[in-house]
């Protein structure tokens, strides 16, 4: 009951601050949070990341194993991405298996670089219909400080980027780099009332009408869509939103993707 | 073993399946098919068979999930095992939890939620026979299935997806379309043109992501005359009754809101007179008698209170220990088939 009645007046609070074009922790409707962003965080792992989105800590790990290809992309890699919202990330994460929010996480992830073609998965294949390279992309998330899914996006791909096929252990001739062609970002949009802002902070995720997040790559396309919350969005603003992801997207390529 | 068909589009400008790009595949439905449910609905798109209902609005167990100023709603998108060619695990995987909360949250801004609050709607919608588009197939179902059941909407939801295929946009994608396709963008609108659900993979320049939009939109109008025609076929007669009814009902509250005002106006004059001339007493016995009724009302409503926290308290601690057993199994069989799951991660229906 007490935590209905805390949304309420939160709500309240964030919706008048935006009436004076405001938000609580004085970023303008646009302005994303402070992003750090390490990469080769894991030894053990042929590829990591580490990213802090504001207060929100996310790692990702990806590791390689040697498996069959699915019979309808004999000559393809595989892509298995998964999130955990761990318990030490909020008090309100359980342990245990992933629930639809996790679930959802993780296959917008898995759509933007999956669609995106971000991965030459034919570069993976070892022997048509018999040995692929199997990337298991895992995304520990450690602090929950809202909007997850932006900073697993981005930790993501700069873990694909540092990520080395580890051949020589496997037995399957020198080491190389993964073969990246395109880097997906996904940026997150949240409506309060009628306006949209990006990057929702824990608090505004927690009041939101509705979140919007949009994968887009380096020329400009769009690889990855959803729609998420119990809201709904005007065609203006979803166009609006677009757009605007876009942009955010090339900022981030640009400041912390193109020097990894 | 691709059996990726050359070309989607012929010369002609014509599909495989002989569409053109805005069209989409002819669809029938029909409401009130299941005896149980509160509303239910059969629809048949294209080759896709799907069947929603209703139960509900009914009070929500477990107690802890309940809200206290609105109901909720539950969706599950379920596929029947026998429904694709390769038989599917049984039972929920990520691809349905993904699409059963989307679905759920498409519905969300429609339904009047806030009528009924500890309550629950359930929406089932089961996939029979899958053939390309079956989570907005069971959209269009359910909004159906909401409807016949009688569950108060602003309006009703309707979607489609679109799609490219040779670096063009079609409408409704079918089967061969959504497997080897560019693009794949799931949309659901309501009546007054908002969007409800909107998903994408593939690649869309945002050029084509705008005109999407504009062809999925014109896709779910046509989607809605099929569903007010089929609504209208069941319930259209009732509406004369109704209205009938209403305006007989509405005259009556009238009349009596007249006795009423009329009534209020002697009392009041009457007042007016009494206290003129013994004002100051009238005002100090009301005071006191306010005092009065004031402490009563505030020692009952404690004990009423009180009383029934007690017997809240009671039942919950009951239900509590019976569905942490059941999360607890659920928890298990969950884990389990989780490994397969992953696996599958890129097969889209």
């Amino acid at each position: 009951m007490s935590t209905e009645v805390m949304s309420k007046l939160k709500r309240d609070y964030i919706y008048n601050l935006m009436l004076k074009e405001q938000r609580e922790d004085g970023r303008s409707f646009d302005e994303l949070r402070n992003i750090v962003l390490e990469t080769n965080v894991v030894d053990k792992a042929e590829g990591s990341a580490k990213v802090q989105y504001g207060d929100t800590q996310v790692m990702v790990g990806v590791k390689l194993q040697v498996g069959t290809p699915f019979p309808d992309s004999a000559d393809e890699g595989v892509i298995i991405t998964s999130l955990e919202l761990n318990p030490i990330a909020s008090p309100n994460f359980e342990a245990g298996p992933p629930k639809e929010a996790a679930i959802e996480m993780a296959r917008v992830v898995d759509r933007g670089i999956r669609e995106s073609g971000a991965i030459d998965l034919k570069k993976l294949c070892i022997t048509e219909g018999e040995e692929v390279w199997m990337v298991f992309i895992d995304i520990h998330v450690l602090n929950d400080g809202g909007n997850i899914m932006d900073a697993s996006s981005i930790g993501a791909i700069a873990a694909l980027m540092t990520t080395t096929i580890p051949a020589e252990r496997e037995g399957h001739g020198k080491d190389i780099s993964m073969p990246i062609r395109d880097m997906p970002i996904g940026v997150t949009l949240f409506t309060i009332g009628r306006q949209l802002m990006v990057d929702p902070s824990l608090d505004e995720e927690a009041v939101c009408d509705t979140k919007f997040t949009i994968v887009s790559n380096q020329d400009g396309s769009i690889s990855g869509m959803q729609k998420s919350g119990e809201g709904s969005l005007s065609h203006e603003q979803l166009l609006e939103a677009v757009d605007i992801a876009c942009k955010k997207a090339a900022d981030i390529r640009e400041n912390y993707l193109l020097n990894i | 073993m691709s059996n990726k068909p050359e070309k989607f589009i012929d010369e002609d400008g014509l599909r495989l399946d002989g569409r053109r790009f805005d069209e989409i595949r002819p669809m029938k439905m029909e409401i009130g098919v299941l005896s149980r449910a509160d509303g239910s609905c059969y629809l048949e798109w294209g080759n896709n068979k799907v069947l929603a209902a209703v139960y509900g609005p009914r009070e929500l167990h477990p107690r802890r999930l309940q809200r206290s100023d609105t109901a909720i709603i539950r969706y599950r998108y379920n596929m029947a095992s026998f429904s694709v060619e390769d038989r599917i695990r049984p039972g929920p995987n990520r691809r349905s939890t993904e699409i059963s909360k989307v679905s759920r949250e498409a519905f969300d801004p429609v339904v009047m939620t806030s009528f009924y609050p500890g309550a629950v709607i359930d929406v089932f919608a089961e996939v029979l026979q899958a053939d390309a588009g079956t989570r907005t197939a069971a959209i269009n179902a359910a909004t159906m299935a909401l409807a016949d059941a009688g569950v108060p909407m602003k309006g009703l939801v309707a979607a489609c997806a679109v799609g490219k295929v040779d670096d063009q946009l079609v409408l409704d994608l079918n089967k061969d379309e959504d497997n080897y396709g560019q693009a794949d963008l799931p949309i659901a609108f309501t009546q007054d043109g908002d969007i409800t659900l909107v998903q994408m993979d593939g690649n869309l320049t945002q050029e084509e992501f705008r005109e999407g939009v504009e062809l999925a939109k014109k896709g779910c109008e046509q989607i809605f005359e099929l569903q007010r025609k089929t609504l209208m076929q069941k319930f259209g007669n009732l509406e004369e009754l109704e209205t009938e009814e209403e305006t007989e009902a509405l005259t009556e509250e009238v009349k009596a809101s007249e006795e009423l005002s009329t009534a209020e106006e002697a009392e009041i004059e009457e007042e007016v007179l009494e206290e003129e001339e013994i004002a100051e007493e009238a005002e100090q016995e009301e005071v006191e008698a306010e005092e009065e009724t004031v402490q009563e009302a505030e020692e009952e409503s404690e004990d009423e209170a009180e009383e029934s926290i007690a017997e809240i308290e009671e039942e919950i601690e009951e239900i509590d220990e019976l569905e942490e057993i059941e999360a607890i199994e659920e928890d298990y069989a969950e884990e389990e088939s989780e490994e397969e799951d992953l696996k599958g991660e890129s097969d889209e229906h």
